[in-house]
């Protein structure tokens, strides 16, 4: 399948190795990636938060480039940027008189064609695939796989998996080989953008998390959300009780996890970037962790 | 030479205000064809009608036309008066000049040449109409009721005590539907079986009540009065005429570990089974999916097991028993087929929009169940003799957490509509756990409290005031097993702040859904069903138990749901209608009906494929070799409704609506237009 | 009616070809709701709008007809269960066929009344009017028929 590919900030910031791992399993997988030509923020928090109009223009302007690219899907792996484009491609669809405002706005031709997708859904549905092309299976690996807030709701948005309930991420780590963890605290919020400034909401959310995972006896938390990466893995440190000397949990992007199981090598897939060591993850696959992985900074 | 009369009517001021009647009846007067017109005061007074009654005779008049009030008022009227003078009464139209004139319009002129053109376009149509007779259709005073819940029953047995011959068709191996499976009845908490196995007893001992249990309707052909059936009777296996219920086979049986039916999964049941001790009739019937000898013969290997025909003492158990089909013939169909709950959490038989509730853990956690299976816990018949008992360790329950709403009221997940009954059992519910278990701790989640109904509000009062229920406005987000117990993580709307309890149990009020297959047995009824499936009423207020297709009716829960007084109510009601269509021993029927002219059908059956009623068949037209010259459309006028789809359809113009013929609106639209 | 255009001006002729069961019955309504309306329509009743041929409407442009109105129950309303389905599609073509004979769309009125919509007939009586009125005579088809 060929899709338009919206990278949005964190591809090429604090999350590099979601992009590169997503880069390094889409071929493999089939899947190919054309980049929005000339893309633009998507908007999230401070446009949505200041005006409606901003928020859904911004991502439609993306949307139409995509368009003009020839692409009737976009992929947008983050998930706040999914939120986004798939939330502005919703209210243009229900809302004729804004779909004239942004036409307007835009001032190129904009039709409202593409479906948005993210990451968790592709893979989803390249399940079989991922299967037969498996290399180095996870086999023992337990996962919890963490949706949080932004992935599966609102539902008449996403539509791609039950809001209340989902079961893609499980697939995906199923068809790896791995084992999900059945847990709690899949839609919890993990903190989002108040990572800088309510450092102790993120750090009381994001403990639960963890605890929860650990209690389900998950070797990793599996992710697909930048903003949820960064809160638990950077703050994860942060959240250690005193006196406390519980192993780190790694944070893993969900494409990470398929590229460990199709055998890609670990450094290929930013294995090393995270603060917390992924050893417990990489050791897993067979290819081992060839690079040296930060430890917890 | 067509002489038609003319009787324009003033409706005392109502017509005669606006319109000048006299100049009315004097211009049409003039309208070729027209003998007599004259005007009157009140045209459908005794004196009135005597005035047309008399021109008819005096004129020899071949056509009456009213101009009055709308034919919705008076056409009835005025064809009787026609018909008593020996016309036929499909002659006799009115022009409505009070509706859609005089009461419209304050311009007298223009009003009173509108008069003229409605009146002459009904001389028009009149000069055209032809004699029509009522169509006479025969009735079989048999009624099949498909359904054995206590709607079935009911209607069977109101019908039956009527005097007319009744067909049950249950698909079960025994009727009593879900009422059967329940503890107490609310608001009056009496036992359900008390007073349900009385009427099952009585519907098999009905000498005009025909049972046949685990059998399903398989096609349907016919029409209102005359109606033919095809019943599929699956095999049993076990010949009913040499069972005599004892229970030896049931008792040999060495796989008892099947999950039972009736018991929701809760209790188990062996291969070959009754499903419940009032069974009725009380004959078992094999489970051909979990039989040891059934399952190695189907492998080819040779029988494993004898024991139910080894222990039967009269040689009933019989394996080689085949699906039968019986063709009833019966004159009225009830449809009372009932619910079933919706599928938490799972596949709702195909429908993906009804996926829901995962989040609930029920089918994981063992101790989250729902309303029926409370019911069975709570019953004294059931798999753990009316204690209240934890699936998971059998352990008595502390606290139990109900949760209403569950499917139901919730456009997100498929299912807006309020199931009804909810609020009433789950106060039930409420108040049977704390009778039961001294100290007991009930929560019930709701969204609102819905009891209307006598007795009920005061019956979810008791629960709350007197019993002890304590009452939470609000949803639960998550459940999940923490230990020993199962946390409750929800939202007290009222109080404004998160509510979560550790529950011992919980039990999910789960929404009324209409049985899986509703559709293709609407199909085969031809009645239509909304998008859950529930059957359609003919009309919401006035027509509540018949359905589109004449002589099809519908009670209880198919219809929508229904709590036990209100299917009991609809049955009666269903039987009352039946009872009534077969006080005659012919139907009669308004003749305006389609009509095939079979010279010129090509037979291409457009009109086949446009008909809502199924009323178009094949028809061969041979010669006097008998050999088929063609094949041709031809309407059965017991089934044709009369709404001429299939005549504007027809490319050949071979189909005409009797009463309402091409010629005739072209007349009309001609003596408007010119 | 005689003559379409008198002193006081043009006074538009319409053909009303409704269902029995639910526009005429709110047209009945209307009456006994005493709502005024133009009085330049004339109702042709039909048991159902699947029994309304497009050749009716044809018909009455032919014979002089400055316009016409179709109307019967709304979707899922229909007493006889679907007759309204198949008009609405039949209705759709007709007015392809209309407008690619050159007749202007505002001489045709397709709509849906209830039998509880007696001001909804009243509005489409005289919306239809207004407009047919804006379009003046239709002489030219019932001369392009054969002037009959």
């Amino acid at each position: 399948m060929k899709v338009a590919y919206f990278p949005g900030c964190s591809m090429h910031g604090t999350s590099r190795e979601y992009g590169e791992s997503l880069h390094a399993v889409a071929e493999p997988l089939g899947v190919e990636l054309d980049e929005v030509r000339d893309w633009n923020c998507c908007g999230a928090s401070s446009a949505h938060a200041s005006s409606r109009m901003l928020a859904v223009a911004l991502p439609a302007r993306s949307l139409a480039l995509a368009e003009a690219q020839g692409h009737e899907q976009l992929l947008a792996p983050c998930a706040a940027c999914y939120n986004r484009l798939a939330g502005a491609r919703h209210e243009i669809a229900e809302d004729a008189e804004l779909a004239g405002h942004v036409k307007r706005i835009l001032a190129r031709p904009f039709e409202n064609r593409v479906a948005v997708l993210n990451a968790v859904e592709v893979l989803r549905d390249l399940g079989e695939t991922i299967k037969a092309k498996a290399t180095s299976p996870l086999k023992g690996l337990k996962v919890a796989c963490y949706y949080g807030c932004l992935l599966v709701r609102p539902a008449a948005v996403t539509r791609f998996d039950d809001p209340e309930d989902p079961s893609s991420m499980e697939a995906v780590v199923k068809a790896c080989g791995a084992e999900p963890v059945a847990w709690r605290m899949r839609l919890e919020c993990c903190g989002g953008g108040f990572s800088l400034s309510r450092k102790p909401s993120v750090v009381r959310l994001g403990r639960a998390i963890l605890e929860d995972a650990r209690k389900a006896g998950a070797d990793a938390i599996a992710v697909a959300c930048p903003m949820c990466h960064s809160n638990l893995d950077f703050r994860q440190k942060a959240m250690a009780r005193d006196g406390e000397d519980k192993p780190p949990m790694p944070i893993v992007f969900i494409t990470q996890v398929v590229g460990l199981a199709l055998g890609i090598a670990p450094e290929k897939l930013g294995m090393q970037r995270h603060f917390v060591s992924t050893k417990r993850v990489t050791s897993r696959g067979n290819g081992e962790a060839t690079a040296p992985a930060a430890e917890v900074g | 030479m067509a002489r038609i009369g003319v009787f324009v009517c003033h409706c005392g001021e109502n017509i005669g205000r606006t319109v000048d009647c006299h100049a009315v009846a004097e211009a049409l007067g003039q309208v070729p064809g027209v003998a007599h017109a004259v005007d009157y005061k009140y045209m459908c007074s005794d004196p009135g009608q005597q005035l047309i009654k008399a021109a008819i005779a005096e004129k020899q008049l071949t056509g009456v036309v009213v101009a009055a009030c709308s034919p919705h008022m008076h056409e009835k009227t005025f064809r009787r008066a026609a018909s008593s003078a020996g016309l036929n009464p499909f002659t006799c139209e009115m022009a409505n000049v009070r509706e859609h004139c005089s009461w419209i319009h304050e311009d007298r002129a223009s009003a009173t040449a509108k008069a003229i053109d409605l009146s002459r376009m009904m001389v028009e149509k009149v000069k055209r109409n032809v004699p029509l007779s009522t169509i006479r259709i025969p009735v079989t005073r048999r009624a099949l009721v498909i359904g054995g819940g206590i709607a079935g029953i009911q209607a069977a047995l109101d019908i039956a005590d009527g005097g007319a011959e009744v067909v049950l068709v249950e698909k079960a191996p025994s009727i009593g539907g879900h009422m059967s499976q329940l503890s107490e009845t609310f608001p009056t908490l009496d036992c359900s079986q008390c007073i349900l196995t009385p009427r099952m007893v009585e519907v098999y001992q009905h000498p005009r009540i025909r049972l046949m249990s685990w059998s399903e309707v398989e096609s349907v052909e016919g029409y209102i009065g005359n109606f033919k059936v095809t019943i599929r009777k699956k095999a049993r296996g076990v010949d009913e005429d040499k069972c005599n219920g004892c229970g030896a086979c049931t008792r040999a049986c060495p796989n008892k570990r099947i999950p039972s039916e009736f018991d929701c999964g809760l209790g188990k049941r062996p291969a070959i089974y009754v499903p419940f001790p009032q069974a009725v009739p009380n004959l078992p019937v094999v489970d051909r999916a979990r039989c040891t000898l059934l399952i190695a013969r189907s492998k080819g290997k040779k029988d494993a097991c004898m024991k139910c025909v080894e222990a039967c003492q009269r040689g009933a158990i019989d394996f080689e028993q085949k699906d039968r089909f019986v063709t009833e013939e019966v004159g009225a169909i009830v449809v009372a087929t009932g619910y079933q709950l919706y599928e938490i959490g799972r596949d709702q038989g195909g429908r993906k929009d009804l996926h829901g509730y995962g989040e609930y853990g029920y089918g994981t956690i063992p101790d989250v169940i729902d309303g029926m299976q409370f019911e069975r816990l709570a019953s004294a018949s059931g798999p753990t003799a009316g204690r209240i008992l934890r699936p998971s360790d059998g352990r008595e329950p502390r606290t139990i957490v109900f949760l209403q709403c569950v499917g139901s009221r919730d456009p997100a997940k498929g299912i807006e509509y309020c199931s009804k009954i909810c609020c009433m059992y789950v106060a039930k519910h409420a108040m049977l756990y704390r009778h039961k278990e001294n100290g007991g701790r009930a929560v019930v989640f709701y969204m609102d409290i819905r009891a209307a109904g006598k007795g009920y509000d005061e019956f979810t009062r008791r629960a709350i005031e007197e019993e002890g229920a304590e009452y939470v406005r609000g949803r639960v987000s998550r459940m999940y097993r923490d230990g020993d117990v199962i946390k409750v993580v929800g939202f007290d709307t009222l109080g404004g702040e998160p509510f979560g309890v550790d529950a011992d149990m919980v039990v999910l009020a789960t929404a009324m859904r209409p049985q899986p297959g509703i559709e293709s047995l609407a199909q085969k009824l031809s009645v239509s069903y909304d998008r859950h499936g529930f059957i359609n009423e003919a009309h919401p207020k006035l027509r509540p138990v018949e359905t589109n297709t004449a002589g099809v009716f519908v009670a209880g829960a198919c219809q929508a749901p229904r709590d036990i007084p209100d299917s009991v109510s609809m049955a009666s009601a269903t039987a009352s209608k039946v009872l009534g269509l077969f006080s005659n021993e012919m139907l009669e029927r308004e003749p305006t009906v389609a009509r095939v002219d079979a010279a010129i059908c090509a037979g291409c059956f457009h009109c086949e494929r446009v008909c809502p009623y199924g009323a178009v068949t094949h028809m061969e037209v041979k010669d006097r070799q008998g050999n088929v010259l063609k094949v041709v459309a031809d309407v059965n006028p017991g089934v044709c409704q009369g709404c001429g789809t299939c005549v504007a359809t027809c490319p050949s113009k071979s189909v005409e609506l009797q009463g309402f013929t091409d010629e005739q609106v072209w007349a009309q639209i001609q003596a408007f237009l010119g | 009616m005689e003559g379409t255009a008198t002193a006081t001006g043009f006074e538009p002729r319409i053909t009303a070809f409704v269902c029995n069961w639910c526009t005429y019955t709110g047209a009945d309504l209307a009456g006994t709701s005493r709502l005024q309306m133009a009085a330049n329509t004339r109702i042709v009743r039909l048991p159902c709008t699947g029994r309304i041929d497009p050749a009716f409407v044809i018909k009455a442009f032919e014979r002089g007809a400055d316009g016409v109105i179709v109307s019967g129950c709304h979707p899922a309303d229909c007493h006889y269960t679907a007759g309204n389905y198949h008009a609405r599609r039949r209705f759709a073509v007709l007015r392809e066929l209309l407008s690619f004979m050159g007749v202007d769309e505002r001489r045709v009125t397709f709509s849906w009344v209830s039998a509880s919509e007696g001001a909804k007939w009243r509005d489409v009586v005289n919306g239809a009017v207004e407009r047919v009125r804006e379009c003046g005579p239709f002489e030219s088809y019932r001369a392009l028929a054969g002037g009959v």
